[in-house]
């Protein structure tokens, strides 16, 4: 994770549009800015940015869905739960699951675990919208392949 | 009134919050009830899973944005309704 880029998935560990479902690797880095204020003395991964770690998984999957055609906006988070604390140097799986892919939207079902045990999960709503330029998206391919989203849902 | 109307009147009352009786079919989502585009995705959502669909918001907006037809066509709840209608019977056709 690079928590000052808002890059939370190291690496996509499973991916199957069809089934719409998706799953990755995420590690908290040892050291972060983040931490020296969230909070001094007692470092902990914050909330709003686990929930943005399951919207970014869920995010990747529609874009895989879409073969990188549009681009997803965070819209609403439902039914947020932070179950656990996370430190730094914690390993995290994320998966989610596509609940319905619909006109100009799309909503998503995601969750966060360490250890085996649930540490975070909530219902994300996206607007999905054409991408404003191809700056945004060559940069978003250019993620994608570095997270090891398989070059068939690249393109196409 | 028909069971696709009281199946929309219902979501949007319970997703929106607003009371039911001030629902009917002449209301306009929009300008009678203020349902704003935030919410109005949590309608779609509830109203595609509800009757099996994928209304075509995006087709929609765009006719109203180019001046094909107006609001009405989309937003008042009896035409809506007719459009959930016709959407449902192309699938099973």
């Amino acid at each position: 994770m690079r928590l000052e880029y808002f890059q939370m998935v190291d690496r996509i560990a499973a991916l199957d549009p069809e089934a719409r479902t998706i799953s990755a690797e995420c590690t908290v880095p040892d050291a972060s800015p983040v931490f020296e204020g969230h909070f001094p003395g007692h470092p902990l991964l914050p909330g709003a940015l686990m929930i943005e770690t399951i919207a970014q998984t869920g995010g990747w999957l529609i874009l895989a869905t879409l073969r990188f055609r549009r681009m997803p906006f965070l819209a609403q988070v439902k039914e947020a739960k932070m179950r656990a604390f996370v430190v730094p140097g914690q390993v995290l799986q994320t998966a989610a699951r596509l609940l319905h892919d619909g006109s100009g939207y799309a909503v998503v079902s995601g969750s966060i675990t360490s250890g085996g045990r649930k540490v975070a999960d909530a219902e994300i709503t996206y607007r999905v919208v054409p991408f404003p330029n191809e700056t945004l998206r060559a940069q978003m391919l250019e993620t994608a392949r570095r997270v090891a989203v398989p070059e068939a849902f690249l393109n196409g | 009134m028909s069971p696709t109307f009281e199946t929309v009147a219902g979501i949007i009352s319970e997703t929106c919050d607003i009371p039911r009786e001030k629902i009917t079919p002449e209301s306009h989502a929009i300008n009678d009830l203020g349902i704003d585009s935030l919410d109005f995705l949590d309608v779609a959502f509830a109203i595609d899973k509800a009757f099996g669909i994928k209304m075509p918001l995006e087709q929609w907006t765009q006719e109203v944005n180019e001046g094909q037809v107006s609001t009405d066509e989309y937003f008042v709840l009896g035409n809506l309704c007719a459009n959930i209608d016709k959407l449902v019977a192309a699938k099973a056709a």
